[in-house]
């Protein structure tokens, strides 16, 4: 009898679904936009971790040694940098490489090529050190100008110690702000779809309350009175997720076509293929779940007689 | 079969029913008459657990339908059917999908549906226009698929609220006649009415209501306000 039931109830609310057209069409409309919403929340949520990752991979301490700096020491200094734990991870790149790194970049340029030839390798070798965390990088460079202090000799092998300190912390600020901005923007903006969700579904429902209180009246207990409204919340989460995904895609094209200049790195496209079935799983559930409540919430408020 | 106990009903600004008390045996064909306002539909309310009263109590045989389990109503509802002046059909459904919603409720199989929705509407007359909407029929035809749907469970009563209210003259007499046949194969009947020519013509007992009281109970009674 479950059974039957179940399937009595997936018919009418299917048919009402189709018969409602224009109520239909406008829940859609509406659940589809929230959840528009929300995935444009999960990719822009995406977008800004990445970003924040990229900037924070380009971020680093790095120490160049003077040219007749003994390998020796540079190894020990690295060792001991190695063993510090705010460290992720200390890069040697030798004289030769430092050269071959410099020329690679200025190959065009024949003037600088040609002095070159004529005062061989004046780089230093150099070691580039990567933080755990960007907010220790204070830590790093405080260890390293200790060390490289004139009381303990190591001026006399260091050249010079970098630290891009304020442009990192500037840029590390703007994307933590622009991501509490954005977050809270897509909460208010997440929570009035939801409203205009509930809304609608509601405003379905109490149009029906005439037919709600006529099934009451020929003895139809709860499971047919509100059984195909629930059904009929399900059909529109399942139909608007296909619509939020489907409209998602030119989206993330045109974030990315937008956003080409700022990050070459970050694309949220190839971001929104590669992660199509999240995306699909989480916009399905969503408009299920809204869905399931918003009629719930409707046949409990109308639905009494 | 049902049976009124010093019902009263109390609404904010009005007192709808005073004191009432009466019974309708099985079978009965019981016809209420009286004004706007006289109570009428109240007391078909109560009947149908859609209101409770304010002091007294209503009894279904032996159920007492204020005190039965909010649960239990449906159960109760399936046991009477119900006919309204403005025919209350579902909009969305056909005529067959209406009368077929009925028994979908009762928990009849799709067999049982299948063969009676058909039998039901050809008893009504509209065994061609079962794949109509509501909203293609005129009232006359609305009527009778309103009233197919209320037999078509066989409930022990049938209840009908001004069914004639909406129609031509024609139209209603062929409703009265139907109800007349109905009541011939055992179904209990209560209807209220302003027509007084249908009460004249059914010689039945009837129920005059006055400002919420009962004023008289005429066993074949006419129309007499």
């Amino acid at each position: 009898m479950f059974w039957i039931n179940t399937k009595r109830i997936f018919k009418f609310g299917l048919v009402n679904f189709w018969r409602n057209g224009l109520v239909s069409f406008a829940s859609v409309m509406s659940m589809s936009f929230t959840l528009f919403v929300v995935g444009g929340l999960f990719l822009a949520n995406n977008f800004m971790n990445s970003a924040l990752d990229e900037v924070k991979s380009k971020v680093d301490v790095s120490i160049s040694f003077k040219t007749d700096a003994p390998g020796g020491d540079i190894e020990a200094l690295k060792n001991e940098l190695a063993l510090l734990s705010e460290v992720k991870e200390v890069i040697y790149s030798s004289r030769e490489s430092e050269l071959a790194n410099f020329r690679e970049r200025h190959k065009d340029n024949e003037i600088l090529m040609q002095s070159l030839d004529e005062v061989g390798n004046p780089f230093g070798a150099r070691l580039n050190i990567l933080a755990v965390d960007p907010d220790q990088y204070d830590v790093i460079t405080r260890f390293v100008e200790n060390k490289t202090s004139p009381e303990l000799g190591g001026d006399q092998i260091i050249d010079q110690v970098s630290y891009k300190k304020n442009v990192v912390d500037k840029l590390l600020r703007l994307i933590e702000t622009s991501q509490k901005v954005s977050f809270g923007i897509s909460f208010v903006l997440a929570l009035l779809a939801i409203l205009v969700v509930f809304n609608t579904v509601s405003l379905a429902i109490y149009t029906s309350r005439e037919e709600i209180s006529v099934m009451r009246l020929v003895g139809a207990g709860n499971f047919y009175v509100k059984g195909p409204f629930v059904i009929e919340g399900i059909v529109s989460g399942v139909l608007s997720s296909f619509i939020a995904l489907v409209a998602l895609y030119p989206a993330a094209i045109w974030v990315r076509d937008l956003t080409a200049g700022v990050y070459g790195g970050v694309n949220l496209v190839s971001f929104y293929t590669a992660n199509f079935g999240k995306i699909f799983l989480i916009l399905l559930l969503t408009g299920v779940i809204l869905g399931l409540i918003a009629s719930f919430w409707a046949t409990r408020r109308y639905a009494k007689v | 079969m049902i049976y009124f106990d010093k019902v009263t009903k109390v609404y904010p600004n009005a007192k709808a029913l005073e004191d009432v008390t009466f019974t309708v045996e099985s079978g009965e064909f019981v016809s209420i008459v009286g004004h706007s306002g006289a109570g009428k539909t109240t007391l078909l309310k109560m009947i149908l657990a859609e209101d409770k009263p304010s002091a007294g109590q209503v009894f279904f045989d032996s159920i007492n339908i204020h005190k039965t389990n909010r649960r239990d109503i449906p159960r109760l509802r399936r046991r009477i059917g119900s006919v309204f002046q403005d025919f209350r059909l579902l909009p969305n459904k056909t005529a067959y999908e209406n009368i077929a919603f009925t028994m979908v409720a009762a928990g009849r199989s799709d067999e049982e549906i299948a063969l009676d929705v058909p039998h039901a509407l050809e008893l009504v007359g509209l065994g061609d226009k079962k794949w109509n909407f509501p909203s293609e029929l005129s009232g006359g035809e609305r009527q009778r698929v309103a009233i197919a749907r209320a037999i078509i469970n066989q409930p022990d009563l049938l209840i009908a609220d001004e069914p004639t209210g909406n129609l031509d003259p024609i139209a209603a007499s062929e409703i009265i006649e139907i109800f007349k046949k109905i009541n011939e194969i055992g179904t209990t009947i209560i209807l209220t009415t302003h027509n007084k020519k249908i009460i004249d013509s059914l010689g039945r007992r009837v129920l005059t209501l006055d400002q919420g009281h009962i004023a008289r109970d005429d066993k074949d009674g006419q129309y007499v306000i």
